[in-house]
C-alpha cells in the first residue's frame, strides 16, 4: 500500500490531433468569456477551421510516420490503423459541416428567449448570436474522435458523454420551428441519457467479470474466468443496447427521425456523418477488441439487429412525407448495411476486408449525407426550409441544377453504379458473403432494393411534377455551403468513378486491424 | 458478502429503468437516469471489492463528474421546454411524429 506511485507515460504526439481539437475548444470558451461581443464569430470561424484542418494533418503525419503497435496512453487510447482512418474521416466531414454551421440564420438568436416573446423579437431585432456553438461543436468532434479510439471502457463511456452532451444543446438551437427543435433536445437528451446509463452499468457488470475495463484484457479473460457467465452476458448485452442506440440500429432506432427532423440542419448533417462514423469505430473496437472470443454469442444476435435495422429503416422510410425525416430513416437503413459489415467476422483475413469495406463506406455515407443536408438548407419556404416533401413537387424545373445534385446524392445512396454508394455496398457485402454472411446479404439487397424505391420516388417527384405556385424558393447558397455541396457532389463522383486510392488507403488502414 | 450490495445496485438500476419507461415528468425521468448511474456506481465499488483493485472506485468519480456534467445540459434543455410549454411532461411534447 505504501509503493510510489509512478507517474503516467502519455504519448503526446501520438493524441495530438485530438489536444489540438479541446485546445482550440477550450480557447474558443475563453473567447466567449473575453472578446467583445461584435469580434465572437470573427475569431471563432478561422480557429474552429484552422484547429480541424490541423489536426487531420496531424493525423495525416501520424499515418505516414507508421502505425504504432500498441496502445498509448497507459492502454487508455488505442491509435491504429482503423483508428486513424476514422479520425481523418471525422475531420473531413466536421469542417464540411463547420462550413455549413457558419452559414447564417441557421442557430437562434437568444436560446433563453421563449419563442415569440417580446424578448425574442428583440434579440432577433438586435442581431444578437450565439458563438457558442463554434466551441460546443469542437468539443462533440473531440468526443468523436476519442470515442473510436478508446481501448478501455471507461475512457470509451467519458468520450461517449463528451461526444453527446454538446450535440443534445446543439439540437435544441433552431432559429425556427423552435418547439420542435427543444422537442427534439428533451426527447434526444433523456434516451441518449438512458442508453449511456446501460452502457455504463454493461461496464460495471464486465468489470465484475474480467477484474479489468481494459478490452483486451476483458477479451483475455474470456478463456480463463469461468462460473461468472451471468455477467459475462448481461454485461455485453448492455453495453451493446448503448453502443447500437447510438448507432441508431432497431429496436433503438426511435430517436433518430426525431431528433434529426427537429435539430438545426447543420447539426443534423455533422450528426448524421460524423456520430455514426465514430460509434462504429467504436462498435468495431468494443465487439472484436473487447469481446472478440464471445464472437459465436454476439453475431447471432446482431444478425438479428441487422436484418431488423435494415427492414424497418428502408419500409418506413416509404411512409415519411418530411425530408429531414425521410433521411433519418434511410440514415437508419444504412446503419443496418453497416452492421452487416460488422457481423462479416471470420478469419483474420476476411476481418481485414470487412473492416476495410466498412470503412470506404463510412466515408462514402458520410460525405453524400452532409451535401444531401446542404441541399435541404437552401430549399426554403417563408417559414424557413421546405420539410414537406410535396414541397419538393417540380423543383427540377425551377432550379435544374440543385435538383440534379439532390437526385445524383440520392441515387448515390440507394448505391447505383458509378457514385461512391454502390462501391460502399459493394465492398461490405462482399466481404459478408466471403463471411458466410449470405443470408444477410440477400436481404441487404432487398432492402436496398426497396429503398432505392423512395429514392427514386423523390426524383420522380422534383422531375416529373409541375411545381406548385407559391411553391419554395431556392435561395442563393452562401459560399460555404455552395463549396460544401459541390465538394460533397465531386466527392461522390470520384469514389464512384475512381475509388481506388481511398479503397486502398482503407484496406492498408484495416491491415493492422486493432491494436490489442 | 458482496453479493447484497450488487442485488440492491440490479434493484436501483431496475426502478430507475422502470421509472424512465412509466413516468411523465422530464425532471422525474431525469432523476430515474441518475439513479441508474448511482447503481452503477454501487456495482463498480462493489466489484473493486470484490476484486481487490481500485479502478472500480477512481471510476465511480469519473462517472459522479460525468453524471454533474449531465445534469447542468439536461436541467438547462428541461427548463428551456418549461419555459415555452409551460409543462415538462413527456407526453405533451409530441410534435415531431409523421
Amino acid at each position: 500500500m505504501n509503493g510510489t506511485i509512478q507517474a503516467p507515460t502519455i504519448e503526446y504526439a501520438l493524441l495530438a490531433p485530438m489536444l489540438v481539437v479541446f485546445g482550440a475548444a477550450i480557447v474558443g470558451v475563453l473567447v466567449e468569456a473575453f472578446a467583445p461581443r461584435y469580434l465572437r464569430s470573427a475569431i471563432h470561424l478561422p480557429l474552429t477551421l484552422l484547429s480541424l484542418a490541423g489536426a487531420f494533418a496531424l493525423t495525416v503525419w501520424q499515418a505516414l510516420k507508421g502505425v504504432p503497435t500498441k496502445p498509448a496512453a497507459m492502454g487508455a487510447v488505442a491509435v491504429d490503423g482503423p483508428a486513424l482512418f476514422i479520425w481523418g474521416t471525422i475531420l473531413v466531414l466536421a469542417f464540411v459541416s463547420v462550413m455549413l454551421i457558419n452559414d447564417e440564420g441557421h442557430f437562434v438568436a437568444a436560446a433563453a428567449a421563449v419563442p415569440g416573446s417580446a424578448e425574442e423579437e428583440q434579440a432577433l431585432y438586435s442581431g444578437a448570436a450565439h458563438t457558442e456553438i463554434y466551441p460546443l461543436v469542437l468539443f462533440a468532434v473531440g468526443g468523436m474522435l476519442l470515442f473510436p479510439a478508446s481501448n478501455d471502457l471507461l475512457v470509451a463511456f467519458v468520450a461517449l458523454e463528451v461526444m453527446s452532451l454538446p450535440l443534445y444543446l446543439l439540437c435544441g438551437l433552431a432559429r425556427r420551428r423552435r418547439l420542435l427543435s427543444q422537442e427534439a433536445a428533451v426527447k434526444y437528451f433523456l434516451l441518449g441519457a438512458f442508453s449511456s446509463a446501460f452502457f455504463l452499468y454493461g461496464t460495471a457488470l464486465l468489470y465484475g467479470y474480467a477484474g479489468s475495463i481494459d478490452l483486451a484484457r476483458i477479451n483475455a479473460a474470456l478463456g480463463t474466468v469461468g462460473g461468472q457467465d451471468t455477467l459475462l452476458y448481461l454485461g455485453a448485452g448492455m453495453l451493446g443496447v448503448g453502443l447500437l442506440f447510438k448507432i441508431g440500429a432497431a429496436p433503438f432506432q426511435a430517436w433518430k427521425p426525431d431528433v434529426y427532423q427537429g435539430s438545426p440542419t447543420p447539426i443534423t448533417a455533422l450528426m448524421a456523418s460524423g456520430t455514426l462514423v465514430a460509434a462504429f469505430g467504436a462498435l468495431l473496437r468494443v465487439f472484436w477488441v473487447g469481446l472478440g472470443g464471445l464472437d459465436w454469442d454476439w453475431s447471432p444476435v446482431l444478425w438479428g439487429v441487422a436484418i431488423l435495422t435494415m427492414v424497418v429503416g428502408a419500409v418506413l422510410a416509404i411512409t415519411q412525407t418530411d425530408i429531414k425525416r425521410m433521411l433519418a430513416y434511410s440514415s437508419i437503413a444504412h446503419g443496418g448495411f453497416l452492421l452487416v459489415g460488422v457481423v462479416a467476422t471470420g478469419t483474420a483475413a476476411q476481418n481485414t476486408s470487412a473492416l476495410s469495406g466498412i470503412l470506404f463506406y463510412l466515408v462514402a455515407y458520410g460525405v453524400t449525407t452532409v451535401g444531401a443536408f446542404a441541399v435541404v438548407t437552401m430549399v426554403r419556404d417563408a417559414g424557413g426550409e421546405a420539410w414537406h416533401l410535396s414541397r419538393w413537387a417540380g423543383l427540377g424545373k425551377r432550379s435544374p441544377l440543385l435538383a440534379a445534385v439532390f437526385a445524383f446524392f440520392l441515387l448515390a445512396f440507394a448505391g447505383i453504379p458509378l457514385t461512391s454508394g454502390f462501391f460502399g455496398k459493394y465492398a461490405v457485402f462482399q466481404a459478408a458473403v466471403s463471411g458466410g454472411a449470405t443470408p444477410l446479404v440477400i436481404v441487404g439487397v432487398v432492402a436496398s432494393a426497396v429503398a432505392a424505391f423512395f429514392y427514386v420516388r423523390i426524383i420522380v417527384l422534383m422531375f416529373f411534377s409541375d411545381p406548385a405556385a407559391d411553391g419554395p424558393s431556392v435561395v442563393l447558397p452562401s459560399r460555404g455551403t455552395a463549396a460544401v455541396v459541390g465538394f460533397a457532389a465531386l466527392a461522390t463522383v470520384v469514389l464512384g468513378v475512381y475509388p481506388e486510392p481511398v479503397l486502398h488507403l482503407a484496406h492498408s488502414a484495416a491491415q493492422s486491424l486493432f491494436v490489442r | 458478502m458482496t453479493t447484497h450490495y450488487l442485488v440492491l445496485s440490479a434493484l436501483l438500476f431496475a426502478i430507475g429503468g422502470v421509472g424512465v419507461l412509466v413516468r411523465r415528468n422530464a425532471i422525474v425521468v431525469f432523476m430515474c437516469v441518475e439513479l441508474m448511474l448511482n447503481a452503477c456506481n454501487l456495482a463498480f465499488v462493489t466489484f473493486a471489492r470484490q476484486n481487490g483493485n481500485l479502478d472500480g472506485q477512481v471510476i465511480a468519480f469519473f462517472v459522479m463528474i460525468v453524471a454533474a456534467a449531465e445534469v447542468v445540459i439536461g436541467l438547462a434543455i428541461i427548463v428551456t421546454i418549461f419555459r415555452t410549454r409551460r409543462s415538462a411532461s413527456v407526453d405533451d411534447a409530441s410534435l415531431l411524429k409523421h
